[in-house]
């Protein structure tokens, strides 16, 4: 029996039953894709060869194939591992916080968005794994293992240790949670295989859903499986952007040593991870049809979520400056002011406008709830949050303590390369992903649809 | 032909007729093997008279054995295998240990935990389950009653539960 107010509209739209949930998201499996599918993989499969073929020359001639230089030793690689970290953050926190917290409405989005986050996560990991170089050594380097360099263990203090620690326990705690909820929607898929008289899909399906079979002890445990995933994936959702920001604050370069990054990361990640999530979904829902099931309501949510992230990433963008100029260190006065007004102020503005401004423009009623208009904010915000990144980033290392090695960045075809390699690889991903798995939770979803003793009232 | 297993289902497809169905069939004398159900049915467990699960017990061991284990991994390399000096900090210091260990504790006990239930609940790849009523991943909840668990006959159980409100009433042997 659910508890829920009787004044409060069904999140489900279109009278649909529990039978039509299974029917309507079970289709888009079965079916045969169709021709804008197989057009929308092939553009990204060419961006990921592409990608394929950027890495590997600089992993064959060595990341000096970059636009590094020995002043801005980390630019692009490292900007775009934590904007896509950043974008891996909404799926958990989808799916764990808002399940804590008993908000019904992200059982139509949790699905897609947990996907989401673990392709973001793998797309972010190549970055620092490229970076390595020598990548087929970068076991002993990351992990601790013992090695013939001598009996010397990895450094336990670095941030950028805790940083692989942090991003594998995200990726497979995420990547166990998300199938959690696949295998009795797998179940689904394998009966209606069954009645369907195909075998070898059952066989498949069956597999993949670990021979689920619905009883009821199983759903007992299975929920408090999910209650403790949730509740533990909650506190690491927030550590792992707050390990992620540990990589500069604990530095003592002017413009990265500042203690408010772990909050001002977390939220720059939710704010960024559910504009990615808008913008996939408004497509997904368009062209499976998914209208009933992700509703203007549930975008409008996702976009008030925005506004508040929004609004403390741009607090945190003006803390930054007043502690600067109120803590008096010359070294972090300079670097503030270069970011605004020195050489690379295109790039703050740009953060600036996408970050701050438009997602105010959602305090109006009348454009949060208009899918163009969230379609098209919800892409300036990850303009913009990418351009976060780069502002910390190149900005604060360009200027070094010298003025004889004071520098420029300036990315070569094997930086966009890369960048464009991971957005071949997320985009088949999730394009497989809404091929062979069911994109909304069948189960939950089923759970929430108006039961007998509610629809008297 | 005689089958060793044979099985009374009740189909229901209305979640709150079926918690009453479950307690007037269980007050009735009447022992059900499973329900089995599209969704989670809040409630079903207590009146089906389960008991709670202990897999939190498990989640919170395992979790302990990640917090123990890395803190003893970092504290013996760092601390006494190889000790070095890295920006003049102790040896062995808690505080920048605290990350990983706060990870492998997550990891462990979230790995640990769903080990522990797929176990329990003997789920694995290559198992097909029992399937009663295929309908019953899709819209049906289907109550199995296994008559040789039952002095009632096969008549009598299905007049109980059409009484009790199920739609159907079907049999299953294996």
């Amino acid at each position: 029996m659910q508890v829920s107010s009787s004044l409060r509209e069904s999140l489900i739209t279109g009278g649909k039953t529990v039978g039509d949930v299974s029917e309507d998201i079970s289709r888009q499996v079965e079916g045969k894709p169709t021709q804008l599918w197989w057009m929308a993989f092939g553009v990204s499969t060419v961006l990921l060869l592409f990608g394929v073929y950027c890495m590997s020359i600089t992993l064959w001639e060595g990341i000096g194939k970059w636009g590094l230089n020995k002043t801005v030793g980390w630019a692009w690689d490292i900007t775009n591992f934590v904007w896509w970290v950043g974008i891996g953050h909404a799926g958990t926190l989808i799916s764990a916080i808002l399940l804590l917290f008993r908000q019904k409405w992200r059982m139509s989005i949790n699905r897609a968005a947990e996907a989401m986050t673990i392709f973001a996560v793998i797309c972010a990991a190549s970055f620092p794994l490229i970076h390595m170089g020598r990548l087929w050594l970068g076991f002993y380097w990351a992990l601790p293992l013992p090695n013939a360099f001598g009996s010397l263990w990895v450094n336990f203090n670095s941030p950028l240790l805790w940083d692989v620690f942090a991003i594998s326990t995200y990726f497979t705690v995420s990547l166990v949670f998300w199938y959690m909820g696949l295998i009795p929607d797998f179940a689904v898929i394998r009966d209606r295989a069954v009645r369907m008289g195909h075998k070898t899909r059952a066989a498949v399906y069956n597999a993949m859903s670990f021979g689920w079979s619905g009883g009821a002890k199983t759903w007992m445990r299975y929920e408090s499986v999910a209650l403790i995933l949730a509740g533990l994936s909650t506190p690491l959702v927030l550590s792992v952007h707050t390990i992620v920001s540990f990589d500069f604050a604990t530095s003592v370069i002017p413009g990265w040593h500042t203690t408010i990054f772990p909050p001002y990361f977390v939220a720059g990640a939710i704010f960024s991870g559910f504009a990615m999530v808008l913008t996939l979904l408004l497509i997904t829902r368009k062209v499976f049809k998914l209208e009933d099931y992700i509703t203007i309501y549930h975008v409008e949510l996702m976009n008030i979520i925005i506004i508040v992230t929004g609004s403390i990433v741009g607090i945190a963008y003006i803390t930054e400056f007043f502690i600067a100029w109120y803590g008096q260190v010359p070294a972090e006065q300079y670097a503030f002011i270069n970011r605004a007004f020195g050489p690379y102020w295109w790039s703050y503005w740009c953060m600036m406008t996408c970050n701050v401004i438009s997602p105010q423009l959602f305090w109006i009623k009348k454009i949060r709830t208009s899918l163009v208009s969230t379609f098209v904010l919800s892409i300036i915000v990850n303009i913009g949050m990418w351009f976060e990144r780069f502002v910390i980033i190149v900005t604060s290392l360009h200027r070094d303590y010298l003025p004889s090695s004071w520098s420029m960045f300036y990315p070569t075809m094997y930086d966009l390369g890369e960048y464009i390699l991971t957005f071949g690889f997320f985009f088949c991903a999730f394009l497989l992903f809404a091929k062979f798995f069911p994109v909304i939770n069948m189960a939950e979803v089923k759970s929430i649809i108006k039961s007998s003793s509610e629809k008297k009232h | 032909m005689e089958s060793n297993k044979n099985f009374v289902l009740g189909v229901f497809d209305d979640e709150d007729v079926l918690l009453h169905a479950v307690e007037s069939v269980r007050g009735k004398g009447v022992k059900i093997h499973e329900v089995y159900s599209p969704f989670p049915v809040h409630g079903l467990d207590e009146v089906l008279g389960y008991k709670r699960t202990r897999l939190p017990i498990a989640a919170f061991l395992f979790g302990m054995t990640g917090t123990s284990l890395a803190l003893i991994m970092q504290i013996w390399m760092l601390g006494f295998d190889w000790p070095m000096i890295i920006g003049g900090k102790n040896f062995a210091s808690l505080p920048p240990f605290i990350p990983v260990t706060f990870e492998l504790t997550v990891l462990l006990s979230a790995l640990g935990m769903v080990a522990t239930f797929l176990i329990v609940s003997d789920m694995k790849p290559y198992k097909w389950p029992q399937q009663f009523d295929l309908r019953s991943t899709d819209d049906k909840h289907i109550m199995a009653i296994d008559l040789a668990n039952n002095k009632l006959d096969k008549s009598a159980i299905g007049a109980i539960l059409k009484e009790s409100g199920a739609q159907e009433v079907n049999d299953k042997n294996f």
